[in-house]
């Protein structure tokens, strides 16, 4: 009997599957330990555990309401007014998430690009110049460079440098999420978490985003909500699968997507469910 | 065929819900015309009295506009009457700037706090109290102004007490509910995804407020400080009770002087329809009209053009 059952189990898929880290050429460079996150007393995330490789893309994936936009706000502390973040927060070896930590500091490291491209109601060279001029950066020639590298390194800069003054409301959805992305890179920071970037474009620019991405992968570490699945297996490395409120199963995308070790991702990513 | 003609009968047969229909229409119009004819008949019948003044009583429209003395029933040494409405003019203005200049600060600074800093305490506590602060009869302001704010001026600044700067104190108070409650309204209206954008680039919160959150808001902001202007800019009641009510050209924010309502109300029932000075009295009142034309025409544009943006 007993015999019987360990054989069960060892066929069964796994509950849960997190795997840590290991490749000596992308170091861990951000991770949670025991990330517990409330909205007043509901819980919304029980557990995140997760590391994140440097200079690699991290995908987190999952059904509606299963906690991946939640687990992501948290990581640069823009839940800090909306709900109570508890747990570690290791970046490069620092806990970011403790109370004196500088949050404005923080952000400067750790960027974030939203799901809806929220460009201000300023030009485009305003828009990139703004978190720079917020630094004390005036000199007009380190500005213009900075606009110029930022918009170039988020494939932009053709379409738009002859029309650094006009609004930024006037670009399309895609120009505008690329604008958002050369906005989060100009003050250059370590990693760029990105909400769910491409929900709202079409097939073509979410093709010309993903392509930004992966070549900003030479200089940042990228971590992704995204519900396109097909996205995730184009560009992600390493894929965290979220089912209400947990982090279900991690490990590198081939892994996920072509033989998940927990039947619920299995389920998930081949349209079962979600 | 048969069954033709008759779905073509039932289609075409008026029902209930289409006489329904009908009546709606017809009594949103109704209550619409009413309105206009309301609102044309006000305009046309100060507009006809108010020029009654220079076609029948032949006074030169300019004099009536930069004219310092106001006295329609005394005739000047040239035989024209004194009907020079540059006084209360310039002191319906300047209580009205007066006014708006030291009630902005205060209303954004309320709203920002209400809206931005802590929204929980601001809609407990700010919003019952601004709302309150709106329901205030005028005369209760009036009444405090003189028993409180006149005394105040003048064992300051000396003189009567009466005078601009005693109106534009109660003033003040008056407008800064409507501002502050607008300029609310402004910053609510800013979508939320810029204060977010503005936070994950490292912007402080104050950062935030001023570089990204004000700026958005700004049309709204002008709109509602506009709105506290015609507010001031039409108040009789409570500046009447302060002010002093000497139609003589303000030569300091502290000597009595008077508004082109203030001279309404004290004037109207003491004078004879028809006669020049019944006649002056409704001038004035074209004045005020044309005025709140012009703020709502500013609020207008200003509406236009943050829709542009």
């Amino acid at each position: 009997m007993f015999v019987n059952n360990d054989v069960t189990n060892a066929m069964a898929k796994e509950d849960r599957h997190v795997i840590k880290l290991t490749d000596p050429e992308h170091p861990v460079i951000l991770s949670t330990e025991g990330l517990h996150v409330y909205y007043g007393k509901k819980e919304a995330l029980f557990e995140g555990d997760l590391q994140f490789a440097s200079n690699q893309i991290t995908a987190l994936i999952g059904p509606s309401g299963s906690g991946k936009s939640t687990y992501l706000r948290s990581l640069n502390r823009m839940n800090d007014r909306i709900a109570t973040v508890t747990g570690k927060i290791m970046y490069r070896g620092v806990d970011i998430n403790q109370p004196d930590i500088d949050v404005y500091e923080m952000r400067r490291r750790v960027g974030m690009v939203f799901q809806r491209p929220n460009p201000f109601a300023k030009s485009i060279y305003d828009n990139i110049a703004f978190a720079l001029r917020l630094r004390g950066v005036t000199d007009k020639h380190q500005l213009d460079e900075i606009v110029e590298t930022s918009l170039k390194q988020a494939a932009l800069w053709e379409q738009v440098k002859d029309d650094l003054n006009k609004s930024a409301l006037a670009l399309s959805g895609g120009q505008a999420q690329r604008l958002c992305i050369a906005r989060a890179i100009a003050i250059k920071p370590d990693i760029l978490l990105l909400d769910e970037p491409a929900s709202a474009l079409d097939p073509v620019s979410t093709g010309q985003l993903e392509d930004t991405l992966l070549s900003l992968k030479a200089h940042y570490t990228i971590i992704i909500v995204t519900h396109n699945m097909q996205q995730a297996a184009r560009i992600s490395e390493y894929t965290a699968f979220f089912n209400q409120g947990r982090v279900l199963e991690y490990d590198t995308t081939s892994h996920i997507f072509t033989n998940p070790s927990v039947q619920v991702t299995s389920d998930y990513v081949s349209g079962n469910f979600g | 065929m048969k069954s033709t003609q008759q779905l073509e009968r039932q289609l075409k047969r008026r029902s209930k819900a289409a006489k329904l229909e009908i009546w709606g229409r017809l009594i949103s119009l109704t209550a619409l015309l009413l309105i206009v004819a309301v609102v044309v008949g006000i305009i046309g019948f100060v507009a006809s009295k108010g020029i009654a003044t220079f076609t029948s009583n032949h006074v030169n429209l300019w004099d009536f506009l930069s004219g310092k003395n106001w006295n329609p029933g005394i005739t000047d040494a040239h035989g024209k009457p004194e009907v020079g409405a540059l006084p209360m003019i310039v002191g319906s203005f300047l209580i009205t700037i007066l006014s708006a200049i030291v009630a902005t600060p205060f209303a954004i600074g309320t709203a920002v706090f209400m809206n931005e800093i802590s929204p929980n305490k601001g809609a407990k506590i700010l919003q019952p109290v601004t709302e309150l602060l709106v329901g205030i009869p005028s005369v209760v302001y009036g009444f405090i102004g003189l028993s409180v704010v006149v005394p105040t001026t003048r064992a300051l600044f000396g003189g009567s007490g009466f005078g601009i700067l005693s109106g534009t104190c109660v003033l003040f108070v008056m407008i800064l509910p409507t501002v502050t409650s607008m300029s609310a309204d402004a910053l609510r209206a800013v979508p939320r995804y810029y204060r977010e954008a503005s936070l994950a680039l490292g912007a402080t919160q104050w950062q935030t407020i001023y570089k990204v959150v004000l700026r958005a808001a700004t049309p709204g902001l002008m709109t509602a400080v506009v709105f506290g202007m015609a507010r001031a800019f039409g108040e009789a009641l409570a500046v009447q009770m302060v002010i002093g009510n000497a139609a003589l050209m303000p030569n300091s924010l502290v000597s009595p002087s008077s508004t082109l309502t203030s001279v309404l109300t004290t004037g109207i029932g003491n004078t004879v329809m028809g006669s020049l000075q019944n006649n002056a009295l409704w001038s004035l009142a074209l004045v005020l009209l044309l005025m709140s034309l012009v703020f709502n025409l500013i609020i207008r544009l200003i509406g236009r053009k943050g829709r542009l943006q």
